[in-house]
């Protein structure tokens, strides 16, 4: 059956992959159903809430909304990719520690997605500002934290080889 | 997911010709998907009625922003995140800089694309009161020809618009001759991100010696496609600013404004609100005339 | 960016391999603890941020089907028949009904009344008839359309107003669900000769919950085992209850595991017994692994929310703002079932008099049924709605009488050895005039008040403070937790893991960190030596559902007093020393499994002394302790799109021992949020029923740029009965916000709105009401 299907070419954390799909499958489906990488979370299917973020040819997306087949030849960044040499006892990225340790993450459910839009913010303001940090994570929606402990979080990571005062952390609009 | 990927065919012919010759050979049976954030939640939710679908997504010729001696053109598929980090609009078209932030969020705004935006013609549709005030026009092409026309006469209803079975809106092309003007752009949505606008109003106009001249207001959400105000620009135009302009222009924007009732806001505070928005706007235009 | 070697996260081990000092003398609350207070690492946080979490929706078992459901399309009436197009083939679907039901088709909770299939009539929109499951999801969707119901329509109640008419019945004899009546003194008399006499009516809407992860559960069944269920959850054994009735199965063969679960909020504590028995139900029909996980709509449509609520507050107050006497009707919106309504009302009713002193109270409380989705659990159960009325009212009666805000409730406040509504006597330090005086402080209220009176003549965009003063009873009311009598303890494993065996589930909020700091405290080892047992009932024992903000406080305590007695056992019966490192702490174990079989030590609840509860009088001791809060909202309207916003918000209270730092404010700064978005941003919209807006773009939350700078301050009292001086934090910050944001409002427009979510529709419609001149319109 599946032989009617395209075969789409994709590079997912640095692995190549080739997936046979129906070209309007999301590309959120084909991470989760046919790659089994499930980090990447479906939270309402229409791009408001974050959840399916990831990063594609360096830039954020919602996973949700992109067809398979425009992601064809694209190179795909996920949770699962963040910190890639985990299992070989390699580290963790500087925002996943500073989460951990910054009380980033509660459900968890929002997490992936608001890693990586917290990565893509990081890569483009390294040294971000309150505003930044809240526009650059305004599409990603959680509902446990409030978002303090997040934006400490970033700052934390933004800042772990700079001096930056942590003080004015997210008590600055 | 409500919508069943099997039960639609999506094809990238990669080129504009090849994309044009698609869609001339079958007229009306291909629908052009860009970044696909308006209708992949239409997917998503099952309400997507397009067997067929072509993909615009990558097709170079549709993505850039360039400037010539006149004007500055935009590709129907450049995304609000290019033009977020164009210096040229940034510096010549602070409006639509301002409206491309709007969008949704920074993962909408890198996917969604300025004809996209248009040609799904939301009535509340961010980029529109922007493009009115600036006075833009859109080239629309096909394989037989290709033809340009105000972007004030695109929509001809509700989710309606100019373009042939045949044609794709290809770019979009905006006067260079706005350094002049004061112009004015505010959007108020259900929050301060991730909105969609309840009332949006975007002005552009001249003042010399005391008077308005050139005003150019278009709004969001105040009637079924974005459109200019042209009978407040009327009771505009000409006239000395000065206090009374207020009440003059809030009076016609009251009339002219035939907004709905919807499940995000209600018809009479659109209306409201977009009467003291354009306050807003000539308040800051008083202000500034009694400072100089 | 530098990467950070992982073994260091790996290792944070917030201990010594040598116990400091005996673990009985850790008894004391106030003693100095190692890992209780201490910021450890949640204990499931790692995975949740590499991204090898598994929700039930990550899950796949072999074979698995999908299910899906058929709903009601209208409020009320009688089923007149179920047809199936022929265009599908319905062979390869499984259907089920109410006649497939082999036990009772009734939702076990407070009292059974609601189906789990509709059986011939329907009392609520997208109420479940009927369940269909296919080996192909995508054939689902195109089957649960090609399902026609036909109906004869009744009238439908969808109001408290509609209801309380009693024209038609829908509920019971009167429509009424529940009704309390809490009386003292004499209201009448008190009232008679007072200075003032103010009234108001406070509204408040429904609220979704809207945690990320929708609800979704997959079943198992065979004859040999009978039902098993996975899931998102907040208690299994609620599910167990429901499962065991529904398949008319004893104890054993129902299980029930918790998958992780992205976000509850009360959302996940009665309706997971619903969706596990629809599941269950295909399961066993079709003789395949079900999974039914809900889309956003369908969440939105079918799943339960906040109690609507209207309170009216008619107070005498002397000249001095002493409060006499209040009579309050307290009415809250229940839906088309009993469900959790009765106890919703309860916690209403405890919290409606606020943390005052007023000897005079008379307060008629009812839940009233409607045709709507039953409402059910959400955080603060109630209490919001009821301390958003008094809070609301304290500055409007401040206002008719001409005494600040402030000081009005100042005059009042409770404090240690007064009696509050229920006359329970307070017997811990009360100390609200501290945290009121650290809010205001914080805030710079008094300063920035006098300020914006100054600025806001000038300025389209208009500021204010508003103040919420308020408590929060901690764990079930009054004797509900001896009837939970909650079993807990721990457990330790041959491969020398401690486990903490407890139902109470982690959903975001730190069950799992508090409970194994608590465990490791006691126990004198390592945090790290410390697990949760996996949050199955076929492993753990029923220490009660995880709701009320009870884990800490009595959860936590069981778990403290079985570590304690564990010790005493392995000192007793294996030799364990008063003095031990980690080796001998787990020789010892392995010594006493020798003897005894296994180590476990189980604990079950003890009330603390003097408890006296009166359920039909509803006096007495109505909580064993309440977290105590000051909140102070900074807020801004701007005049010309009728928005108000929260710039700035001070949450000061008083919780007990903070068990760990960084959740604590986790739990607070979230909380606020969600009651900021209660207040300003959050709207149910029903049309004849049905959740018009029920997608994410319609049903506003707030986002990362709209939630302001939260300032989260604790003040520690430990409580002697809590676990390590605990009290209840879950849900004490969506109490508090919205009072504060509507009373902020009030100080800066002078205008007062009683009901939320206030839209900027609603002010616009408030302050043009004021306008009696029609603005000129162009002809």
């Amino acid at each position: 059956m599946s032989a009617r299907w395209p075969t789409i070419q994709l590079t997912v954390n640095g692995r190549p992959c080739s997936v046979e799909a129906p070209p309007m499958k999301r590309l959120l489906d084909v991470l989760r159903e046919d790659l089994r990488l499930t980090g990447t979370k479906e939270g309402c299917g229409e791009g408001e809430c974050g959840s399916c973020s990831v990063r594609m040819d360096g830039e954020l997306v919602n996973s949700c909304l992109i067809p398979v087949l425009q992601a064809e030849g694209a190179t795909i960044q996920t949770v699962e990719g963040l910190a890639p040499n985990l299992e070989s006892g390699g580290a963790l990225h500087p925002l996943q520690e500073a989460f951990l340790q910054c009380g980033g993450a509660q459900c968890g459910i929002c997490t992936p997605g608001m890693l990586m839009a917290a990565a893509q913010l990081i890569e483009n303001h390294p040294h971000p500002t309150m505003a930044e940090i809240r526009e650059g994570l305004a599409g990603n929606l959680c509902r446990c934290t409030g978002f303090m402990r997040i934006f400490e979080s970033v700052l934390a990571a933004a800042t772990q080889a700079s001096d930056r005062n942590l003080e004015q952390a997210p008590h600055a609009r | 997911m409500r919508g069943n990927a099997e039960a639609h065919e999506l094809i990238a012919p990669g080129s504009l010709a090849a994309v044009l010759d698609l869609i001339a050979a079958e007229p009306g049976v291909w629908t052009p998907i860009a970044g696909g954030t308006e209708l992949m939640v239409a997917h998503a939710a099952g309400r997507l009625n397009s067997p067929k679908l072509v993909s615009l997504w990558g097709i170079p010729e549709l993505r850039l922003v360039r400037a010539a001696e006149a004007e500055i053109s935009l590709g129907a598929g450049t995304t609000f995140l290019d033009l977020r980090r164009s210096a040229l609009i940034a510096k010549e078209l602070p409006l639509l800089a301002k409206a491309a932030s709007w969008i949704g969020s920074i993962a909408n705004q890198s996917r969604a694309t300025l004809g996209g935006n248009l040609v799904n013609g939301s009535p509340a549709a961010d980029s529109s009161p922007a493009l009115l005030a600036y006075d833009a026009e859109v080239e629309i092409i096909s394989a037989r020809a290709s033809r340009r026309i105000p972007y004030s006469k695109f929509h001809i209803g509700y989710k309606s618009n100019a373009l042939a079975a045949d044609e794709l809106l290809y770019a979009i092309h905006l006067p260079r001759r706005f350094a002049q003007h004061r112009h004015y752009l505010r959007k108020v949505g259900t929050r301060r991100a991730m909105a969609i606008s309840k009332v949006a109003l975007a002005a552009t106009a001249l003042v010399e010696s005391g008077s308005l001249r050139e005003v150019r207001l278009a709004a969001a959400s105040l009637a079924a496609f974005p459109t200019r105000l042209y009978r407040v620009e009327d009771a505009l135009s000409g006239r000395p600013i000065a206090k009374e302009l207020i009440r003059a222009g809030r009076s016609a924007i009251l009339a002219e404004a035939l907004p709905i009732d919807d499940i995000r806001s209600t018809a009479e505070y659109r209306r409201r609100v977009a009467a003291n928005l354009l306050e807003e706007f000539l308040l800051e235009l008083l202000g500034n005339e009694e400072r100089s | 960016m530098p990467a950070v070697p992982v073994a260091l996260h790996c290792v944070v081990c917030y201990a010594s391999t040598r116990a400091e000092f005996p673990a009985y003398s850790i008894m004391s609350t106030t003693a100095t603890t190692r890992i209780v207070g201490a910021p450890v690492p949640r204990k499931e946080g790692l995975d949740k941020l590499v991204g090898r979490t598994q929700y039930v929706d990550d899950i796949k078992r072999a074979g698995m089907w999908y299910g899906a459901t058929v709903r009601s399309t209208i409020p009320r009436g009688i089923i007149q028949s179920i047809t199936f197009d022929p265009r599908i083939d319905w062979a390869e679907f499984t259907i089920a009904t109410a006649a497939d039901v082999p036990g009772k088709n009734h939702i076990q909770l407070i009292v059974a009344d609601q189906p789990c299939l509709a059986d011939g009539r329907v009392n609520h929109c997208d109420e479940a008839i009927l369940l269909l499951a296919h080996p192909d999801r995508h054939k689902l969707l195109e089957a649960v359309d090609a399902v026609r119901v036909e109906y004869e329509p009744l009238p439908a109640l969808l109001t408290i107003e509609e209801s309380e008419k009693q024209n038609d019945i829908i509920l019971g004899e009167d429509n009424i669900i529940k009704s309390f009546l809490l009386e003292k003194g004499d209201v009448d008399a008190a009232s008679a000769n007072a200075a003032h006499i103010v009234e108001g009516e406070y509204r408040t809407g429904a609220q979704e919950h809207l945690y990320i992860e929708n609800n979704g559960m997959i079943a198992e069944w065979s004859a040999e085992d009978g039902i098993t269920v996975w899931g998102s959850l907040q208690c299994p054994y609620y599910v167990h209850k429901t499962l065991r009735a529904v398949f008319d199965l004893p104890d054993e063969k129902v299980r029930v595991i918790q998958t992780e679960t992205g976000g509850a909020f009360g959302g996940k504590e009665d309706f997971p017994s619903t969706l596990g028995a629809h599941a269950g139900l295909l399961a066993m029909k079709s003789g395949h692994p079900v999974k039914m996980v809900y889309d956003r709509m369908e969440d939105l449509a079918a799943t339960t929310k906040r109690h609507p609520s209207r309170v009216r507050h008619r107070t005498a107050v002397d000249k001095d703002g002493k409060l006499l006497a209040m009579e309050i009707d307290l009415a809250i919106d229940g839906g088309a079932y009993s469900t959790l309504s009765s106890t919703v009302l309860s916690r209403a009713t405890l919290h409606a008099c606020g943390p005052y002193v007023c000897p005079n109270i008379r307060l008629n409380a009812r839940a009233w049924a409607t045709n709507t989705v039953p409402y059910g659990a959400f955080r603060g159960f109630g209490a919001p709605q009821a301390i958003f009325a008094m809070e609301r009212h304290m500055d409007e009666i401040a206002a008719a009488i001409g005494v600040d805000p402030i000081e009005l409730r100042r005059r009042n406040f409770l404090h240690e050895g007064d009696k509050n509504a229920t006359e329970q006597l307070m017997r811990e330090p009360v100390i609200l005039d501290q945290l009121l005086d650290c809010a205001l402080k914080e805030s710079g209220y008094h300063a920035k008040r006098a300020r914006y009176a100054r600025e806001n003549s000038k300025s389209a965009v208009k500021r204010g403070m508003g103040v919420a003063a308020f408590y929060h009873g901690s764990g079930f009311t009054g004797s509900g937790e001896l009837y939970l009598n909650s079993l807990a303890g721990v457990d330790v494993t041959p491969d020398s893991k401690v486990r903490v065996l407890v139902s109470n589930t982690e959903f975001g909020q730190g069950t799992n960190t508090i409970l194994t700091q608590i465990a490791a405290e006691a126990l004198g080892i390592d945090f790290c030596d410390v697990v949760m047992a996996p949050a199955d009932t076929a492993h753990i024992p029923n220490s009660g559902p995880t709701v009320a903000s009870r884990t800490s406080m009595v959860v936590g305590r069981l778990i403290e007093r079985a570590s304690l007695q564990l010790l005493a056992m392995l000192r007793e019966h294996a030799g364990l020393t008063d003095h031990f490192s980690r080796e001998e702490f787990f020789a010892a174990c392995a010594h006493y499994r020798e003897a005894h079989g296994k180590v476990e030590s189980l604990c079950r609840y003890e009330a603390p002394p003097g408890i006296y509860w009166d359920d039909k009088k509803y006096h007495g001791e109505a909580y064993p302790a309440y977290a105590w809060a000051i909140y102070v909202a900074q807020v801004a309207v701007d005049t010309v799109t009728y928005s108000a916003e929260v710039e700035e918000f001070w949450a000061v209270q008083e919780v007990g021992r903070v068990l760990h730092p960084v959740l604590a404010k986790g739990q607070i700064e979230g909380g606020v949020a969600q009651g900021i978005g209660y207040a300003l941003y959050e709207k149910v919209v029903l049309k004849n029923g049905h959740m018009a807006n029920n997608q994410m773009t319609n049903y506003i939350i707030p986002t990362a740029e709209d939630v302001p700078p939260i300032h989260v301050h604790f003040e520690e009292i430990p409580f002697r009965y809590g676990g390590f001086g605990a009290k209840g934090i879950g849900e004490l910050p969506h109490d508090g916000p919205a009072p504060a944001i509507l009373n902020a409002i009030r100080d800066a427009t002078g205008i007062a709105c009683n009901a939320i979510p206030l839209l900027p529709e609603d002010l616009f419609a408030t302050l043009t009401a004021r306008e009696r001149v029609e603005e000129p319109v162009a002809l």
